[in-house]
C-alpha cells in the first residue's frame, strides 16, 4: 500500500518503508528490527508509525537486545520546501523479507527512507540528513553540536517511552513513575533552563532546529501518558504551545495528518505476532 | 586552548570510540578517571554534566556530553566527516551500523550468565550475516581503500575499532571478509593509529570482572 498525502506536488518522494508494528528495533533471532504498528485512527487498519527510538540496547534483563529508533515525521513536517511524503507500509513478514532479499535495507532493518536517490537507513542518519537539508541543524558547528547534545539527551528519554508498551502490565506502572521522574528530574530542567536563560522561542540559535522537533515530539508523547508532566515547567509549557502553532507543525498535529496515534494493546499484540511468532 | 580532557572511568565503555577518533586524528588528550561514586557526584554537583552523565569531554571551551555529539564534533573539526552531505549520510549510516553491533558487544559482559551463550550466538550471527557482509559489500562496490569518498573518515576508524573487538570475541568471524581485513591492516598502519595500538597508549583493555564491579559501584547499577 502506498499512501500519498493530498496535493503532493513535490519532486522529492520520500518512501518510508516501515513495518506495521512497533518501531522497536528488536534484534532477536528471528525478528526483524524496526517495525511499527498503529491502528489507523479511522479504524481502517494498521498503519505504520515512523517513530524514532533511541539506539541504546536495553539492559540485559530485557531480551532480545532491543533498540528502537524512529524519526518523528516532524522534520518532514517542518520542512518548508515540502511537507508531503509517501508511506509504504509493510504489513507482512513476507513484504519485509522481500525488501531484505532485494537488498534495499543495508542492515536488513527498517525504517528506510528513499530520498534523493538514496535508500537511507538508521534513524539518526535519516534525521540528520533531513535536518541538514532543511536547515534545522543550526548555523555553525557550535550550534550543531548543541543541537546534537539536546537531541541525543531527548532521544534517551523518548526511548523509554517507546519501549514502555512492551513491558509486562505489572511493570508498566513502575516504569511510568521512573520515566516521569527521569523527565522531571533530569531532562526537562535542562531545557527549561535553556529557554529561561535565553528568553528565546527555540532551543538553539533563535530558530527552529531538530532539537525543538525531537523535544516537542517527546513532550507530546509524554503528556499522552502523564498529562501533568510539564506542570513544573512554565517555559516548556509556553514553548510547547508556541511550537505547536508553527503552521507546518500545526498541520501535522491535526487529525488526518500522518502523525500516528499512541500505541495501544492491539498494536503490541500485532508486533509480537508479526515479529516473534 | 589546552588539550581535550576526557572524563570517564578507566575503561572502554562509551568513551573508547572517542579515544580512538582523537588518536587517529593525531590529537593528544588528557584523561580524568572517575574512580569512586564521589568523583561522579562532584562532576554532577559542579554542573559539568548536562544530563548528569558521562562521557563528558572538555574541548574548545565546551563541556560536551553524549558520545555521538562528541564524536560528531571531533569528526567535523578534524575533517573526518566527508566533504558534503551525501558523504556525511553514508558515513552516518555505516557509523550507526557499527555502533549497533558495538553496543551488543559492549553490553555482553553485563549479560547475566544464563543468557550469555544465547547472546554470544546472536552477536556472532549478526556480525557475519548482517554487518560484516554489508560493509564488505561497500568496499567491494567501489574497490577503494576507504569506506567513503576515497579518503580516511571516521567511518574507517569506527569500523576498524569494531573489527578489533570482533577479533577479540572470535577471530574466525573475520574469515571470508578479505576487504575488511585489508582495511583493518591499512588503517592500523597509519602512524597515529599504529601508535595508539601499541602498549602504553591510552587505549583501554577489555573489561574484566574486577573492572565491571568497579563500574557498578561508581555508576550504581
Amino acid at each position: 500500500m502506498c499512501f500519498h498525502s493530498p496535493g503532493s506536488s513535490s519532486s522529492a518522494r520520500v518512501t518510508v518503508a516501515v513495518f506495521p508494528g512497533l518501531f522497536s528495533g528488536w534484534d532477536s533471532g528471528s525478528a526483524l528490527a524496526h517495525c511499527q504498528l498503529k491502528k489507523d485512527s479511522s479504524g481502517a487498519g494498521l498503519c505504520p508509525v515512523p517513530l524514532f527510538l533511541g539506539s541504546k540496547s536495553l539492559s540485559p534483563a530485557h531480551t532480545p537486545s532491543n533498540r528502537g529508533h524512529g524519526p518523528p515525521t516532524y522534520p518532514e513536517a517542518c520542512g518548508n520546501i515540502w511537507n508531503s511524503f509517501d508511506e509504504e507500509f509493510l504489513e507482512t513478514q513476507e513484504q519485509l523479507k522481500k525488501l531484505q532479499e532485494e537488498g534495499h535495507l543495508m542492515f536488513q532493518q527498517v525504517p528506510m527512507v528513499e530520498m534523493d536517490g538514496m535508500k537511507l537507513v538508521q534513524t539518526r542518519c535519516i534525521l540528520h540528513y533531513i535536518a541538514d537539508k532543511h536547515h534545522l541543524f543550526g548555523k555553525n558547528l557550535k550550534e550543531r553540536t548543541m543541537i546534537d547534545m539536546y537531541v541525543e539527551g531527548t532521544l534517551d528519554l523518548l526511548e523509554t517511552l517507546i519501549m514502555h508498551p512492551f513491558l509486562k502490565p505489572a511493570d508498566q506502572k513502575k516504569d511510568l513513575v521512573a520515566m516521569a521522574h527521569k523527565a522531571i528530574a533530569l531532562y526537562f530542567p535542562v531545557f527549561e533552563k535553556v529557554l529561561r536563560c535565553s528568553g528565546e522561542n527555540f532551543l538553539v540559535g533563535n530558530q527552529l532546529s531538530l532539537a525543538d522537533v525531537i523535544l516537542l515530539q517527546t513532550i507530546l508523547a509524554m503528556e499522552e501518558r502523564i498529562p501533568t508532566v510539564l506542570s513544573a515547567f512554565p517555559y516548556l509549557q509556553d514553548y510547547t504551545s508556541r511550537l505547536s502553532e508553527i503552521p507546518t507543525i500545526k498541520r501535522f498535529l491535526e487529525p488526518g495528518s500522518k502523525k500516528k496515534p499512541p500505541p495501544d494493546e492491539q498494536y503490541v499484540k500485532t508486533v509480537y505476532e508479526v515479529f516473534l511468532s | 586552548m589546552g588539550k581535550p580532557v576526557l572524563h570517564y572511568f578507566n575503561g572502554r565503555g562509551r568513551m573508547e570510540s572517542i579515544r580512538w577518533l582523537l588518536a587517529a586524528a593525531g590529537v593528544e588528550f588528557e584523561e580524568k578517571f572517575i574512580e569512586s561514586p564521589e568523583d561522579l557526584d562532584k562532576l554532577k554537583n559542579d554542573g559539568s554534566l548536562m544530563f548528569q552523565q558521562v562521557p563528558m569531554v572538555e574541548i574548545d571551551g565546551m563541556k560536551l556530553v553524549q558520545s555521538r555529539a562528541i564524536l560528531n564534533y571531533i569528526a567535523t573539526k578534524y575533517n573526518l566527516y566527508g566533504k558534503d552531505a551525501k558523504e556525511r549520510v553514508l558515513i552516518d549510516m555505516y557509523t550507526e551500523g557499527v555502533a549497533d553491533l558495538g553496543e551488543m558487544l559492549m553490553t555482553l559482559p553485563l549479560t547475566p550468565s544464563d543468557q550469555r551463550e544465547a547472546k554470544i550466538a546472536l552477536i556472532k550471527d549478526r556480525t557475519k550475516n548482517r554487518y560484516l557482509v554489508a560493509f564488505e559489500k561497500v568496499l567491494k562496490s567501489h574497490g577503494q581503500d576507504y569506506l567513503v569518498g576515497n579518503r580516511l573518515s571516521r567511518a574507517d576508524i569506527h569500523m576498524v575499532e569494531l573489527l578489533y573487538y570482533i577479533e577479540e570475541l572470535d577471530a574466525s568471524l573475520l574469515a571470508g571478509f578479505p576487504l575488511l581485513q585489508a582495511l583493518k591492516t591499512r588503517i592500523s598502519n597509519l602512524p597515529n593509529v599504529k601508535k595508539f595500538l601499541q602498549p602504553g597508549s591510552q587505549r583501554k583493555p577489555p573489561l574484566d570482572e574486577k573492572a565491571i564491579e568497579e563500574a557498578r559501584k561508581i555508576f550504581r547499577f
